[in-house]
């Protein structure tokens, strides 16, 4: 099993649902997020390309978050997520400084915190509140080694990309092109 | 023209706008480990080398300032920790692949040795200590009768220290200007340079001052060389590399780098101890105290310009 995301970048308008979903399924402390919308705009007027994306971690083959946590509390579980155990994690930053993406960060408790691509929604069969709250519904999810999922079908369809492939962490998150 | 902007309105406090997790304790963390890591690196190497007598600084007094280095030091590493009280996870378990890991257990060794080092000496530099417990005494007396095989652990433990203070930076891909694989080097020679700095100041005896003048020297001449390469290497590299370098290279930390870890930390020390060489008299504390502070503050602006370089995309 290999759960990975997919966002369309085409469908998607920034408002940021997804963002707040997560916060409120999580519990996410006030001043923090574990997802959100970058816009990115390229070229000058007239001639200008606008790219919407909702971004998280990554949930990297390769995650150099978990190579480098001198604890373990860095790890990958079933289905390739990449999770915290916040009794393991002695909030030494090593992880932080180790993802291209600055997709961690240290929660006021003192451990260091993440996307779990909801994990727990994943075990009862559900998908992450970010994907289920979308109003475009521009983000798939499922397992990549089923050709029949949702996310499998949409990645053999269309054009994508990930962010920071020469980063040589193989992630797990794709944007729609 | 590329402009990015979080319109989730993304503000982490030291993440945001640019990573800023490791405080003033990392560098001078880096900077005290360096240190000890020299000093107990000639305290062994003149060891194994039968040269106890013409190096007394080296071997006996100077390795005194080792052990409060590394618990100053290990001290600063736990103030940095977020989650103090889970410390101890740490010594539950070894993880190859984690630079971090291996310098929690190489301290965990080199420590405690640093200090059994120094008490074996303490007789011989303050005249009319007692330890008042057979014990003691007769541990003493083992650690004496085993010098040769400590300096080798020692010498072994230092390198090994030294070279992980530059490898616990340099391991982070994520940070294009810490991802070199000659921090590593760069940070050992550092590391040596301060600690023959520190024995050449502590030193009474001319023959020893001159030898650990020569030394640094040498030391100084091949970290110039890293930093040349490592700088070249950034610039013949991908794009987030060559945006590192221009940090150092015209960048915001151009004139720190250059005024105070080039000049004043290394060709300036240099200069002096050439001039030494050739006869001239020049206080030792001059070039010492010079190779310290540029050491510290070499720390501290890698430390801190490593994290303003990030990926781009």
């Amino acid at each position: 099993m290999r759960y990975a995301m997919a966002i369309d970048t085409k469908k998607c308008v920034g408002c940021s649902d997804c963002v707040v979903a997560c916060q409120t399924e999580n519990n996410v402390p006030i001043g923090y997020c574990r997802d959100w919308v970058v816009e990115s705009v390229a070229g000058t007027y007239p001639l200008v390309e606008l790219e919407i994306r909702s971004e998280r971690c990554n949930h990297c083959d390769n995650a150099p978050c978990v190579r480098c946590c001198p604890t373990g509390a860095s790890h990958i579980v079933e289905g390739g997520v990449v999770m915290v155990t916040p009794n393991k994690c002695i909030g030494c930053g090593a992880c932080i400084q180790s993802c291209p993406y600055d997709a961690r960060y240290s929660h006021p408790d003192g451990y260091v915190d993440k996307c779990t691509f909801c994990y727990h929604r994943l075990v009862k069969g559900g998908r992450p509140a970010c994907v289920e709250v979308c109003p475009t519904r521009c983000m798939y999810f499922g397992d990549l080694d089923q050709p029949q999922s949702e996310v499998s079908q949409i990645l053999a369809r269309r054009k994508w990309k990930v962010l920071a492939p020469e980063a040589g962490t193989r992630p797990q998150v794709y944007f729609l092109v | 023209m590329k402009e990015e902007l979080f319109v989730s309105g993304r503000n982490i406090p030291n993440i945001d706008p640019h990573l800023n997790i490791w405080h003033w304790q990392i560098p001078l963390y880096l900077f005290l480990g360096g240190l000890a890591a020299g000093l107990i690196f000639f305290a062994g190497l003149y060891t194994i080398l039968n040269k106890e007598k013409e190096f007394p600084t080296a071997v006996k007094l100077a390795s005194f300032i080792a052990p409060p280095a590394l618990v100053i030091g290990l001290f600063m590493l736990f103030l940095d920790l977020k989650h103090k009280m889970y410390f101890w996870q740490l010594y539950t378990t070894f993880r190859i692949e984690s630079p971090m890991s291996w310098g929690a257990w190489t301290l965990m060794a080199i420590t405690p040795l640093s200090f059994i080092w120094s008490a074996s000496y303490l007789k011989e530099v303050v005249p009319g200590w007692d330890w008042k417990n057979k014990w003691l005494d007769r541990f003493e007396a083992w650690v004496i009768g085993h010098r040769k095989q400590l300096a080798w652990i020692q010498v072994v433990l230092a390198v090994i220290l030294g070279v992980y203070t530059g490898i616990l930076l340099s391991a982070f891909n994520a940070r294009p200007l810490w991802n070199t694989s000659i921090l590593g080097f760069l940070f050992l020679t550092s590391g040596l340079s301060t600690g023959a700095a520190t024995i050449m100041w502590m030193s009474k005896n001319h023959t020893e001052r001159k030898v650990f003048g020569r030394i640094d020297f040498l030391l100084i001449v091949i970290e110039l060389f890293f930093i040349t390469h490592m700088l070249m290497g950034f610039q013949a590299s991908t794009e987030v590399q060559i945006q590192a370098a221009s940090l150092f290279l015209g960048g915001d930390f151009t004139v720190s780098f250059w005024v105070f870890v080039i000049v004043l930390g290394l060709v300036f020390p240099g200069v002096l101890e050439v001039l030494e060489i050739r006869g001239y008299r020049i206080p030792v504390a001059i070039p010492a105290l010079c190779i310290l502070i540029g050491g510290l503050i070499f720390r501290f602006i890698m430390v801190e310009a490593g994290q303003v370089t990030r990926y781009l995309y």
